[in-house]
């Protein structure tokens, strides 16, 4: 496997919890490739895996066993700082309960990256109000989390997770808190990040329509890919 | 970064107006009564050498050995002689280089005018009194030789005795009584305040010592002899030459010792002031360990804060926070904390310190290097409590934090 040319490669990735007898294995043994610009969705049943395999793979967390390379780089075997410089300068977060600061305006939420950065306050500012007006909330700027819709909230946080113009968002369950029209505009929204952008996204969902927006779906069954299929690119007219 | 780290330490304190006020409160107080002892603490120092240094530091004092205090006639009274008018006498005759020699008899009584009653300090003595104590009067005069001879009712009072019985009006004229004896008030004292030892200078009653003998205490003895030297004679001159006076005077032998006792103000003064400067540094080291105890809860409420704030450090590290920037981030917000305890302790000490010198009236005395000091321990006890509480947020997995509740 020529894994230079990906930009996530999982080697036969185990994560184990517990010991001997109570010792279960959320991964096991897990094979995957991701691709710079692909734009996929890990779907699977409760307790499947999914969470914990995007973990390790937004670098938040490491594997038990076997190999876990980001970038070409063995993230698996980097220690808690290191790692925390990967996710600082190549990975975005978006979760499903937002985690947004309370109490902080929307614009000092999304400018937080960029202060372990070291980025100069009038950059940041600057920075964070054109992510905002990437995910469409001008205006919005110094409304606290508050003061915003689910929705809105969802939005800061994606503001958040491009405004130092990540390789790669993760995204656990982002519509998972969202009534369907909301589900649809962040939907729209990532696609358009991913296209327009070249944003590579893993998302985590157990909807079907909102795993219809990605090109390619991983199903995971008890800590091992039961499926991987690509979407078949509808021809343009 | 630091900067970024301190606004950003600031902003959260503002957000938990209330906790935070909470978690300063240990601190305050603290830092409060640590300032406010030691300002007084260094302020009574101060009044005590000023009043001593108002005693003249050429005032010698002589007392005989009789113990202090409503004693009977036990078997020491009838060894020990009080000091009587021929040996006033013969001081006034024989000692050279004293500016004033007054006797002064003295009891707690109770003083009565109208319906209204007072227990004060009774002196009996003479003109000369007011000289020798450097005691001056806003109004009135003192008494006259005449009436030191013969013992005349007359009396002046001091500014209590005045409040008590006359408000703010004019007791010149006023017949009190003292005792079962009534006097007539010729002058009132200047306001002295109260001593170090928190002791009403101006609860006091001066009358003839002769009116005081016959009418008060029932005998003809001399509780203590003021001598203020002159100008050009050191107290430690003149002491010698009283001591061989009164030796003379009282018949003692040269195999006896004196059974009279001369005091050098200047020697007490100083004694009063180490030991005033003592008791300050005791009750600054008490206030210090409470300022501890503040320190225990800057800690424990920073354990709870980064308890709470679980969520919001998982979110950090997420999103690229190094452990250092956590650990800063806690370990800022502490110190500020403590730091504006500190400065609000420091400024209610001062006010404390600043009513106590009005109400005690001594100095307001408060020290600069005293008030620094405790910015910086303040400062400091926020740093070392804060560390562990901070370390602990520093050390969180992000996993388990994001899912913290
Ligand atoms: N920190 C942990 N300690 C013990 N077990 C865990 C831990 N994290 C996840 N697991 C277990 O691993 C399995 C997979 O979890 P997860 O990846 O969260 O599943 P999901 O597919 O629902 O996101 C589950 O059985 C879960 O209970
Ligand atoms: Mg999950």
């Amino acid at each position: 496997m020529a894994s230079g040319a990906h930009l996530i490669t999982f080697d036969k990735v185990w994560k184990s919890y517990g010991q001997g007898e109570a010792q279960i294995h959320a991964l096991a043994g897990v094979d995957l490739a991701i691709k710079r610009g692909e734009f996929v969705a890990i779907m699977g049943p409760s307790g499947s895996g999914k969470s914990t395999a995007l973990n390790i793979i937004g670098c938040l967390d490491t594997p038990t066993a076997g190999t876990y390379s980001f970038m070409g780089i063995d993230a698996g075997r980097l220690d808690r700082n290191r790692r925390a410089m990967l996710r600082n300068l190549y990975v975005g977060f978006v979760f499903q309960g937002y985690n947004l600061l309370a109490r902080t305006t929307a614009a000092e939420n999304v400018e937080l990256p960029l202060i372990y950065r070291g980025v100069a306050a009038r950059e940041r500012r600057d920075l964070a109000m054109q992510a905002l007006a990437q995910v469409g909330l001008v205006g919005r700027e110094h409304h606290t989390p508050a003061e915003l819709s689910g929705g809105q909230q969802q939005r800061v946080a994606i503001a958040r997770a491009i405004v130092t113009r990540p390789t790669l968002l993760v995204a656990d369950e982002p519509t998972g808190n969202l009534d369907t029209a909301r589900t649809h505009e962040i939907m729209e929204l990532l696609t358009k990040l991913n296209k327009e952008l070249g944003l590579t996204i893993t998302m985590v969902t157990h909807e079907a329509d909102v795993a219809e927006y990605a090109k390619r779906t991983i199903r995971f069954v008890d800590g091992r890919v039961a499926s991987d299929t690509a979407k078949l690119e509808v021809a343009q007219p | 970064m630091i900067w970024e780290t301190v606004r950003l330490s600031l902003r959260s304190i503002r957000r938990n107006v209330l906790r935070s006020f909470l978690t300063l409160l240990g601190i305050v107080i603290g830092v409060a009564a640590v300032i406010a002892m030691l300002t007084i603490g260094s302020g009574t120092t101060e009044k005590v050498k000023a009043d001593i240094s108002k005693l003249g530091s050429n005032l010698l004092v002589v007392r005989s050995g009789r113990p202090a205090g409503p004693g009977g006639p036990g078997g020491l009274d009838q060894v020990v002689r009080p000091l009587a008018e021929k040996d006033l006498a013969a001081l006034v005759a024989h000692l050279t280089g004293a500016r004033v020699i007054s006797p002064a008899s003295q009891k707690q009584v109770r003083v009565i005018f109208g319906t209204e009653s007072l227990t004060s300090g009774v002196t009996g003595t003479d003109s000369a009194y007011l000289d020798a104590r450097d005691w001056k009067l806003v109004s009135g005069r003192p008494f006259s030789d005449s009436e030191t001879r013969s013992g005349t009712g007359v009396c002046l009072i001091g500014e209590t005795v005045r409040q008590q019985f006359f408000g703010s009006g004019d007791p010149e004229g006023e017949i009190i009584r003292v005792n079962r004896t009534s006097c007539k008030i010729v002058g009132l004292l200047e306001p002295k305040g109260y001593t170090g030892f928190g002791q009403d200078q101006d609860n006091v009653v001066l009358m003839p010592l002769h009116a005081y003998q016959r009418r008060i205490a029932g005998n003809r003895d001399i509780d203590s002899i003021y001598i203020a030297a002159d100008d050009r004679t050191p107290t430690s001159e003149l002491q010698p030459r009283v001591e061989d006076i009164l030796r003379d005077a009282r018949r003692i032998t040269p195999d006896r010792e004196s059974d009279f006792a001369i005091r050098d103000m200047t020697q007490i003064a100083d004694a009063m002031a180490s030991a005033t400067a003592t008791m300050t540094g005791m009750l600054g080291a008490v206030a210090g360990v409470s300022l501890l105890v503040g320190g225990i809860g800057i800690m424990n409420i920073m354990l709870v804060s980064v308890t709470e704030r679980t969520r919001e450090i998982g979110i950090r590290l997420a999103i690229g926070a190094h452990e250092k920037h956590i650990l800063i981030q806690f370990l800022v917000e502490a110190t500020v904390l403590s730091l504006l305890g500190g400065i609000i302790g420091i400024l209610i000490g001062l006010a404390f310190a600043g009513l106590a010198s009005v109400t005690l009236t001594i100095p307001f005395a408060p020290n600069p290097a005293v008030i620094l000091l405790a910015v910086g321990f303040s400062a400091l006890i926020g740093m070392v409590f804060g560390f562990f509480p901070a370390l602990r947020g520093a050390r969180l997995d992000p996993i388990d934090a994001l899912r913290h509740e």
